[in-house]
């Protein structure tokens, strides 16, 4: 998975190069899942066609538009990439051409069909994408599809611009991921639960041995597993927990540690840097060492458990699971890092290696389950390499999983989510719920009448009064029975939209959108789920799961 | 059918702008005029032409603006391709500004983006007063600094009331990998860039003491290579200094380095670290540019237009887990340096040396290398510290070891305080108290 990155300036491609500043995000083997994947845009609309801009900029493998229309005047107004010069001319081919000159890495093919003649003419032909992207769908087009995706396992990434309002649907039967990036990871450093090395290395460590220079600069993990020991023998196995106690601590690392070490000139023992450290790490250091819920939950999965299917990350799950029942007593495999602190390179480097060295032996026992889960099954050896499994190990502590739902089931649905107070939701106006709804209604209002809300400037008024039945219509099938607006205002100000695409209002969807596929792809970082609403008049969103 | 005006071609935007709504800006008039003034008479400057600023382009042309000027000082490198879409291989050394006002131009007809390749300090106060709204896609906190006091400068009042007609909104975007916030300054009004200077996170620097004695990261060992040993062994001559985009550059600091994480078992050093941390690189991505210049634009577009209420007055974006954004109302800090009326008092003891009031300058108002003088009884000036002239510098630099009672600085007396943050100088009036422990 993790293929080496280059090392000398004789080895940096151009390509290197052109992509340095997302190499930094997402690695080389993130890059190289990128290169080998391929998706699908239906419809060139503005919305679309910036969607397929931030991938083809950051080197996807190849994209193929699925589009029967025809450049119009409108869409030459609103998208980059339809020239005006090409109106009357078949979307597909000219966005295809124009998208293909941002980079010439990537293989571009259209087809000039609609997506409904595709599904019943070809109803495979999805399943070979990476990604499907649609865009400008009606409501019945629109639950073919899903349905047909969702039959298939394709991911479905369904983007809307309408008006000043946005909105992404994520249809996505299961996603794993192993590299999430958290923003806020804790340390894992075991100071609870030290390892046989951990404490070997601890207990070689004499504080009252030392000159100043060498309690200075000696790492705080040392300083706070001295305390952690002297606080043990005089309040019980328990860490400090609460404020008092944590003051405490703090004053055994601050006045007893460094106790009787003769103190450099101009400095007082208590003041060094590292026991600054140390204190400040109080909080964070000692928390107690456990699987956390995120993990608990995909090693409690069904799949972990049965383990039907011959899939990587379900194995390595599985011999995780493993480890953790039986080696790891109760804790994932080490991470093997270290944060930096004030130290001498040596016992620093020392510090960092006792951490290294379980974390190669703790992936080593993973391997082995792995091997045994895959010898009892009559799987292939070659199912799972062994440089997975280290990754994950790496990463156990931020394991995520995502499983979805249909978006054709949605839309045949009686229900909104049980924790849904539609009520209430309707009281307020930038409600997320109600924009979802909104977004619903004009489309079953194109189901009904052919043509959106507002599209013609003659119709505004008579729309605004057909909209309201349609709204209060799916209400009623969405089993709310006398839900209403108490006013028209949102009703009013999706007919003023009259589905106007503002290229802005696109540019941003698309944006968003993109990095959703990105995320499939490389599966790193999580992805939403499973339903993004963007209010531009009130700059705000919300993620609603559906 | 007109090559030019084609029908239909504003057919997405005359739905907002002509049709009126119970939810638009209580200013909005609907009307076909808010289109011609967009089209024929609205000016915005764009300030850079980077990720942001390529965006903004093609944003701000397809949302009917045409008088749009762009200034930006650099010239395209390989590693703008992955996202600078205006820009292609053969453009590698061309100035971003010229490229992408010419792409424009050529691919939407009647766009008229006028390009400046130049540093925004060559440009006065004619020129940026010049402008409806000024919107920046920016990776330099000193020139949005800059930008802000400008605009500041341009304000006008009257017995102390702000005349509005004088307020040119400044709509600013910032990204850094995943993550991005836009705002909307209205100068003298909310909450400007210098209120909020802490929302920029500090510049972390590796202490010289680890990097000399005590290496324990990758990083600490290209930072040995960069700081001690180049300037130290001089290896492509003399005086000549580090140039992040020359790779045998690069390569002679990532060898050192290597050797000596070698030395010390350290792990980690690559040729990709080496050109990340002396060119401090900020990880970038097409999706991030594209969302916040869109952002960024819809704000432009609603300034201009009225036609929908306007961001108030800061979001953050973050898709590294969902797409999450926080929008909120960042406060004014009512004795900001830049945009407050309030008279800014320097408060010392009269036995402070100047080299401390010159350290909380940089301090307090994250000033970069501010040069300090001051206007005797008969209104002559005296510098007492200017450091980026030399010869002055040298001249004054035993100024700083002197107490302000021996620089003979009377309580009340004005200092003005020169910086690469502001285009302007700013006054200070020292607040001078005997000292206590005489
Ligand atoms: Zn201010």
């Amino acid at each position: 998975m993790a293929s080496p990155s280059p090392k000398s300036p004789g080895q940096i491609s151009d390509k290197s190069k052109k992509y340095d500043r997302q190499l930094r995000l997402w690695g080389d083997h993130g890059q190289t899942a990128l290169e080998s994947a391929n998706v699908c845009l239906i419809n060139a609309t503005a919305t679309g066609t910036e969607i397929l801009k931030s991938l083809v900029l950051p080197g996807i493998g190849s994209f193929t538009i699925v589009d029967g229309a025809l450049v119009s005047g409108e869409d030459a107004g609103n998208n980059f990439f339809l020239d005006h010069s090409k109106i009357g001319k078949p979307r597909a081919h000219v966005a295809t051409q124009l998208l293909k000159e941002l980079n010439s890495d990537v293989k571009g093919d259209y087809i000039e069909e609609t997506c409904d003649q595709l599904l019943s003419n070809n109803p495979d032909f999805f399943c070979s994408f990476s990604v499907v992207i649609a865009t400008g769908l009606t409501e019945k087009s629109l639950h073919s599809l899903s349905s047909n995706l969702w039959h298939n396992n394709v991911p479905l990434v369904v983007s809307v611009s309408y008006g000043f309002i946005g909105s992404i649907r994520l249809q996505v039967s299961e996603h794993c991921i192993i590299e999430s990036h958290p923003d806020n990871l804790l340390e894992d450093l075991r100071l609870d639960k030290p390892f046989p090395g951990l404490k070997e290395f601890m207990d070689s460590i004499k504080l009252s041995e030392m000159n100043h220079k060498q309690f200075s600069h000696t790492p705080y993990l040392v300083l706070l597993y001295k305390a952690l020991e002297i606080w043990n023998e005089r309040h019980g196995p328990n860490p400090p927990l609460n404020y008092k106690e944590k003051e405490i601590f703090k004053n055994i690392i601050k006045n007893e540690l460094g106790y009787g070490i003769a103190k450099e000139e101009d400095s007082n023992t208590g003041d060094e840097e590292n026991v600054a450290e140390a204190i400040k790490a109080v909080n964070t250091a000692l928390t107690k060492t456990q699987v956390p819920s995120n993990v608990q939950k995909i090693l409690n999965d069904d799949q972990c458990i049965q383990l039907k299917e011959k899939n990587s990350f379900w194995i390595i799950a599985r011999a995780v699971k493993e480890f953790v029942e039986k080696e790891g007593n109760g804790v994932l495999p080490l991470r093997g890092s270290l944060p930096d602190m004030t130290s001498d390179s040596q016992r620093y480097i020392a510090l960092q290696n006792v951490y290294r060295e379980q974390a190669s032996k703790d992936a080593e026992h993973v391997w082995r389950h792995v091997q045994t889960i895959l010898k009892e099954r009559g799987w292939a050896g070659e199912s799972v390499i062994e440089n997975d499994v280290k990754l994950f190990c790496k990463h156990s502590s931020e394991l995520r999983m995502i499983r979805g739902s249909c978006l054709a089931e949605e839309l045949d649905g009686k229900q909104l989510p049980a924790d849904v107070d539609i009520n209430q939701q309707l009281e307020e106006p930038d409600s997320p719920w109600l924009h979802y709804l909104l977004l619903r209604a004009v489309n079953k209002f194109h189901t009904e009448n052919g043509s959106y809300p507002g599209y013609y400037d003659d119709n505004v008024e008579t729309d605004i009064s057909k909209l309201k039945g349609c709204f209060s219509r799916l209400l009623n099938d969405l089993g709310c029975q006398g839900g209403s607006l108490s006013k028209d205002d949102n009703l009013h100000e999706m007919c003023r939209y009259g589905a106007a695409e503002l290229h802005a209002v696109a540019a941003f969807i698309g944006g968003c959108a993109a990095q959703e596929v990105i995320k499939l792809i490389t599966k790193q970082y999580v992805p939403l789920d499973n339903t993004f609403i963007f209010n531009s008049v009130t700059t705000t969103t919300a993620t609603l799961r559906l | 059918m007109s090559t030019t005006n084609w029908n239909g071609r504003w057919f997405h935007l005359r739905k907002v702008l002509e049709r009126g709504g119970p939810l638009a800006h209580p200013d909005f008039q609907a009307s076909n005029e808010t289109l011609d003034f967009l089209l024929e008479n609205c000016k915005v400057l764009v300030v850079g032409a980077g990720g942001l600023g390529c965006e903004l382009l093609k944003n701000l042309a397809l949302m009917g603006f045409r008088q749009i000027h762009v200034i930006d000082m650099d010239t395209i490198d390989v590693s703008n391709l992955n996202r600078q879409f205006l820009f292609r291989h053969s453009d590698v050394g061309k100035p971003k500004a010229k490229v992408a006002a010419n792409f424009i131009n050529e691919r939407i007809p009647l766009a008229n983006v006028t390009p400046y390749y130049a540093k925004i300090q060559d440009y006065d106060q004619d020129f940026y007063a010049g402008f409806h709204v000024v919107v920046c896609g920016l990776d330099s906190i000193i020139a949005r600094r800059w930008i802000n006091g400008m605009l500041i400068s341009l304000l006008t009042y009257e017995d102390g009331e702000l005349d509005p007609s004088s307020v040119i909104p400044l709509v600013d975007g910032g990204t850094e990998g995943f993550k991005g916030n836009v705002r909307v300054i209205l100068p003298g009004m909310n909450a400007c860039i210098e209120c909020t200077l802490d929302l920029f996170p500090p510049q972390i620097n590796f202490p010289l003491c680890t990097i000399a004695h005590t290496p324990r990261l990758p990083e600490h060992c290209i930072e040995y290579a960069r700081l001690l040993q180049w300037p130290k062994e001089n290896p492509f001559g003399e005086e000549i200094p580090i140039d992040g985009d020359d790779p045998n550059h690069i390569s002679w600091i990532y060898e050192k380095a290597l050797q000596r994480a070698n030395e010390y078992g350290i792990l980690g050093v690559t040729y990709r670290l080496a050109q990340g941390v002396v060119k401090h690189i900020i990880p970038a991505v097409a999706s991030t540019n594209a969302v916040v210049a869109a952002a960024c634009a819809l704000e432009v577009f609603k300034l201009a237009s009225s036609c929908a209420p306007k961001l108030d007055n800061y979001m953050v974006f973050n898709d590294t887990d969902g797409i999450y954004t926080y929008t909120y109302a960042a406060e004014r800090n009512e004795s900001c340096v830049a945009c407050s009326q309030i008279p800014k008092d320097l408060v010392f003891d009269e036995n402070v040396r100047l080299s401390e009031v010159m350290e909380h300058l940089s301090t307090t108002y994250q000033m970069k290398s501010p040069g300090v003088t001051t206007t005797d009884q008969q209104g002559r000036n005296r510098t007492l510290y200017l450091p980026n002239v030399s010869s002055i510098e040298e001249r004054t630099r035993p100024n700083l070891k002197k107490t302000l009672k021996e620089l003979g600085l009377k309580d009340g007396a004005q200092l003005i305080v020169a910086d690469v943050t502001s285009p302007n100088s700013i006054e200070f009036h020292l607040k001078l108290h005997a000292s206590m422990d005489t």
